[in-house]
C-alpha cells in the first residue's frame, strides 16, 4: 500500500506525537508498505528519516493555553497540496486532525481514503468547543478514526461526535535495546531512575523522592537519576540539603539520551498516581531491559503482567515504593529475571504488532487497495 | 439605484448559489464515503464466514467446536434481510471458541490451525472496524440530511436514509472491556 502520513508538529522538537509517527511509519515500510511523512520541518536543513518530506518552518502561536508550533496558511496547504499529487497515495492518515496545523489542511484538500489518529485528551475543551463547526466539513472527510486511549477517545466523541477505534501507542523495541550507560553511570552504589515532567504530580516524582529519602538514609552510595522538563529547584526541595547531591536532575534530554538514561540505572521506577491509560516511559524501560517498579494502576499492572515482569508497589505509598526498590536494589538475579520477563512482555506492544492492527484499519477504509496488504497481515 | 439594486441581488443569489452547492457537494461526499464503507462491511462480514466455515471444516479443531461453528457461520451466510441477529451469533461463537481455557496453550505444535485461526481472528477484527466506521458515516450522513436546508431544497434526492448496522462484534471477552485495545491478540 501507499501510505502518506500527516505529522502536525515540528519534526525537529522531541514529542509524543512526532515519535508515534515515526515508529509508525518505520513499522509499515518493515512490513513492505510505501510510506511517506510530511511534517513541518525547515527545508535547509537535512532531516531524517529520509521518508520525512518538509512543508515548511513551523510558527510559534498561542493555541489552545499554551504556545505551539505549528504549520498553516496557503504555503503550507499548496506544500500539502504537492506532497499529495506526488504521493499518489491509496491512504492519507493524519494525526492530531483537530490540531490547526498540516493534518487539517490535509484533511481539506485530500480526496480520497482518509484515517485519523487523535492523541491527545482535552476534556471540556473551550477550543475544541468553539471551534467544532468550522472542524467538522473537514473531520467528515475521515473515514476511520483511532483513538490512543480512553480519554482521547473520550474527547473526540465529547467534542465532535462519531467514534473511534481504540489502538494504543507502540514502541520500537529495536530502538531502546542497545545503548551505552551515560559516563558514570549506574556507578556501584545503586541508581534509581525516573524519566517524565518533573512538575507534573501524576508522573509522580514526589512519591518516588520521599522513598529515595527513606533508602537513602541507610545507604550511603544511592543515587536517583532524573530525566525530563520542569523546575529543578522545586523538585530538589523535597529532599533533605544533605542528599541532594546525590539526585541528578538531568532536564529535558535527548531521544538517544533518554535511551541510555534506561540504561543508566539499577531499577527504573514508574511512580504515575493516575492518568496513565498505556505507559510508554514503560514499555521503554522494559524494552531497554530495565528491572521496574511501578505503581499498581491498573493499565501497569496489565504491562507488567500482574507483577511478573516488574515489582508493583501500592500506588501513592512511598515506603512500599522503597521496599519494592530494595528488594530489587539488593537482588542482582532477581533483577535479571524481571528484566528477562520484560523483554518477552514488551513484545505486545512494538510497533511490528501494533502497525497491523493500523493496516487493518486501512484495509477497512480503501478495501480495494488493502487486498495487497491482505497477503501482509 | 435600481442598477446598485440589482447588483446586491445578483452577489446575493450568487453567494446563496456557491452556498448551497458547497453543501450539495458536502452531502455528496458522505454519501461516497457511506457506500465505500457499506461496501467494506459486506466484503468484511463475507470473509469473517467464508474463514469461520473453512476453519470449521478443516478438522483442524475438535468436532463440538466445529459443529458450533459450522453452525453459526452457515446462519449468518444464508441470513439476508434480518442479518444482525445472526452475525451477531456467530461474534459470540467465536469469542467461545477463542476464549476456551488455555486455548493459546492447546494450539502449540499445531502451525496450520494456528494460521488459520491467525485469518480468522484478523477477519473478526476487519468486521469490528468497518462495522464502527460504517456506523459513524450514517451518524454523520443522517445528521447532514436533517439540516433544514438540506431537507428544504431536497439536497440527497432520492437516496434512501441510511440505517444504523448493530451487531455484537467485539473479541474482547466479556468483563475485559477496559482494555487499552479494541482488538486484542488472541493467536499470536
Amino acid at each position: 500500500m501507499r501510505i502518506g502520513l500527516v505529522c502536525p508538529y515540528t519534526w525537529d522538537v522531541p514529542g509524543g506525537v512526532q515519535e508515534h509517527v515515526r515508529g509508525l511509519a518505520d513499522a509499515l515500510i518493515d512490513l513492505g508498505h510505501y510510506a511517506s511523512v510530511i511534517a513541518p520541518a525547515n527545508e535547509d536543513e537535512l532531516i531524517e528519516p529520509r521518508y520525512v518530506v518538509p512543508a515548511g518552518r513551523a510558527v510559534p502561536v498561542p493555541y489552545n493555553g499554551s504556545v505551539a508550533r505549528l504549520a498553516f496558511g496557503f504555503l503550507s496547504a499548496s506544500r500539502v497540496r504537492r506532497w499529495l499529487k506526488e504521493g499518489d497515495f491509496d491512504v492519507v492518515h493524519v494525526h492530531e486532525p483537530t490540531a490547526p496545523s498540516l493534518s487539517l489542511l490535509a484533511c481539506w484538500v485530500f480526496d480520497g481514503p482518509l484515517v485519523a489518529t487523535v492523541h491527545t485528551a482535552m476534556p471540556r475543551s473551550r477550543v475544541l468547543h468553539v471551534s467544532a463547526p468550522i472542524l467538522q466539513s473537514a473531520l467528515e472527510k475521515i473515514s476511520g478514526r483511532i483513538a490512543v486511549s480512553e480519554a482521547a477517545r473520550t474527547t473526540l466523541v465529547e467534542h465532535l461526535g462519531g467514534d473511534a477505534v481504540l489502538i494504543p501507542n507502540g514502541v520500537s523495541v529495536h530502538r531502546f535495546e542497545k545503548a551505552d550507560p551515560l559516563p558514570g553511570w549506574p556507578g556501584d552504589g545503586g541508581t534509581l531512575g525516573f524519566l517524565g515532567r518533573i512538575d507534573e504530580p501524576r508522573k509522580g516524582l514526589s512519591v518516588l523522592l520521599e522513598a529515595f529519602t527513606l533508602l537513602a538514609a541507610e545507604r550511603p552510595g544511592l543515587r536517583l537519576l532524573v530525566a525530563g522538563p520542569g523546575d529543578a529547584d522545586e523538585a530538589l526541595e523535597q529532599v533533605p540539603p544533605a542528599l541532594r547531591d546525590r539526585v541528578v536532575l538531568l532536564g529535558q534530554v535527548s531521544d538517544e539520551d533518554k535511551v541510555r538514561v534506561y540504561h543508566s540505572v539499577d531499577v527504573f521506577c514508574a511512580p504515575n498516581t493516575g492518568g496513565e491509560s498505556f505507559g510508554i516511559v514503560l514499555a521503554e524501560a522494559m524494552a531497554a531491559g530495565a528491572p521496574i517498579v511501578a505503581s499498581d494502576l491498573d493499565a501497569f499492572r496489565r504491562v507488567l503482567r500482574a507483577g511478573r515482569a516488574g515489582e508493583l508497589f501500592q500506588n501513592g505509598n512511598a515506603a512500599d515504593l522503597a521496599a519494592a526498590a530494595a528488594r530489587l536494589l539488593d537482588d542482582p538475579v532477581r533483577r535479571a529475571t524481571f528484566a528477562e520477563a520484560a523483554l518477552v512482555a514488551v513484545r505486545d506492544y512494538d510497533w511490528q504488532v501494533v502497525a497491523r492492527d493500523v493496516l487493518r484499519v486501512y484495509q477497512a477504509v480503501a478495501p480495494a487497495a488493502g487486498r495487497v496488504a491482505a497477503a501482509v497481515l | 439605484m435600481t442598477a446598485v439594486t440589482s447588483l446586491v441581488v445578483i452577489i446575493v443569489l450568487a453567494l446563496i448559489g456557491v452556498y448551497v452547492s458547497w453543501r450539495a457537494g458536502r452531502l455528496d461526499r458522505l454519501h461516497a464515503r457511506l457506500e465505500a464503507a457499506r461496501f467494506a462491511l459486506d466484503a468484511a462480514l463475507v470473509r469473517r464466514s467464508s474463514v469461520a466455515l473453512e476453519l470449521a471444516s478443516s478438522g483442524l479443531l475438535d468436532p463440538a467446536t466445529s459443529v458450533l461453528l459450522a453452525d453459526s457461520a452457515h446462519e449468518a451466510r444464508a441470513a439476508r434481510a434480518a442479518r444482525e441477529l445472526p452475525e451477531s451469533d456467530l461474534t459470540r461463537a467465536l469469542r467461545a471458541v477463542f476464549g476456551q481455557p488455555e486455548f493459546r496453550a492447546s494450539l502449540s505444535g499445531m502451525q496450520d490451525a494456528v494460521e488459520l485461526l491467525a485469518e480468522l481472528e484478523g477477519a473478526a477484527h476487519q468486521v469490528f472496524l468497518a462495522r464502527k466506521f460504517y456506523n459513524d458515516a450514517v451518524a454523520a450522513t443522517q445528521a447532514a440530511r436533517r439540516r433544514w436546508l438540506a431537507r428544504a431544497l431536497r439536497l440527497a434526492g432520492n437516496a434512501a436514509m441510511p440505517e444504523f448496522f448493530d451487531i455484537d462484534d467485539s473479541l474482547l471477552p466479556a468483563g475485559e472491556e477496559d482494555q487499552e485495545a479494541d482488538m486484542p491478540h488472541l493467536t499470536s
